[in-house]
């Protein structure tokens, strides 16, 4: 077994309203000390109001060397994009 | 008189808290992980910004036109006003974390209690401290339970350091003239039972730990609050002040 902490990923909403948002990371060997050391390391400066802690192990990410067939057969299709809508002027924050 | 009693009680609260930052801040930069490195810096930087409080204060009550500077930088050690656990040297992290939890458990209640005293600037300071010595403890509890109750050897090293602080704990009970008078004018609030609530406090978090407590009645060591101090303190005053000292009045 490793002697290293594991390591957490730490996602901050920093005000009500907002989506949490990957801020970083820290070691620590279990999810409340991954919760105080996030706390100390990230909200320092007043930045959050909630905190999620997950380990990285957890995360199931996509492969760099997939970036071919997972997005670009997106980059063709301009017609995915609602913009050929003609909008009124007094529609606004569409 | 009644001031003179006032300016020691708030000295002695200044100063412990300013004594064990400067501890703590011996850590940066040191302590075993990135993450326990910067909480042991958060938690210094929350104790000196109580002392600058407790000290302006101090300093207003003295009314000798002196300044939170000057009680901090340029007293002598005889002058300080600061519990002896404060000053007890860093150790292994097991000492530093159980000095803490000792520290903690103390300062906890007290502030709660000093929240409902008849000086309302003492009552603000103490209810501004209060919700950041809640999380200290917090987490110098949540270590200890850690360390005790971890590997054989962070057990024992955690109750080697819990037997060897334990008889610099009695003097955070002790009460003299100045404490006396304090209560009188009910500066303190109400914090009688303060022995008993940290006692209850110790013996939870060690039974958690698997830690055993030491015996309440042992002897124990007293002095800082009179100034009386281990010969650590001189140690520490001489690299905390040395600026002010080979550079009298320097800024920023």
């Amino acid at each position: 077994m490793s002697k290293e902490w594991p390591l957490w990923e730490v996602f901050i909403r920093s005000q009500h309203g907002l989506a949490h948002k990957h801020v970083g990371s820290v070691h620590a060997p279990d999810g409340e000390m991954a919760m105080n050391n996030a706390r100390d390391v990230y909200t320092r400066r007043n930045e959050g109001v909630s905190i999620w802690v997950v380990k990285a192990a957890d995360i199931t990410a996509s492969s760099p060397g997939d970036k071919g067939p997972l997005f670009e057969p997106a980059n063709s299709k301009v017609y995915r994009h609602p913009t050929f809508f003609p909008m009124p002027e007094e529609v606004k924050n569409l | 008189m009644a001031a003179n009693e006032k300016f020691d009680y708030l000295l002695r609260l200044g100063d412990s808290t300013l004594i064990l930052s400067q501890r703590l801040a011996e850590w940066c930069g040191r302590a075993p992980a990135l993450e326990e490195d910067i909480a042991l810096a958060n938690v210094a930087l929350d104790l000196i910004g109580q002392a600058r409080l407790w000290l302006a204060c101090a300093a207003e009550v003295e009314g000798e036109g002196r300044t939170e500077d000057q009680l901090a930088f340029l007293r002598d050690a005889h002058d300080f006003r600061n519990l002896l656990l404060v000053e007890q040297p860093n150790g292994n992290y097991a000492d530093t974390i159980v000095r803490q939890f000792f520290f903690d458990a103390w300062q906890y209640p007290l502030l709660q209690a000093l929240t409902a005293s008849s000086d309302q600037r003492i009552a603000g300071i103490a209810a501004k401290a209060v919700k950041e010595v809640a999380y200290h403890l917090r987490r110098s509890g949540d270590l200890v339970i850690r360390m005790g109750d971890g590997t054989a050897e962070s057990h024992d090293k955690t109750q080697a350091a819990a037997d060897k602080l334990w008889m610099y704990t009695g003097e955070m009970f002790e009460r003299d003239g100045v404490d006396e008078a304090m209560a009188a004018q009910g500066v303190t609030g109400n914090a009688g039972a303060l022995r008993e609530t940290w006692l209850a406090h110790v013996r939870e978090v060690f039974a958690g730990a698997t830690l055993i407590v030491p015996a309440p009645d042992a002897w124990m060591q007293t002095g800082g609050r009179r100034g009386r101090h281990t010969e650590n303190l001189g140690y520490i005053l001489a690299e905390m002040q040395f600026l002010q000292r080979a550079y009298p009045g320097a800024q920023w």
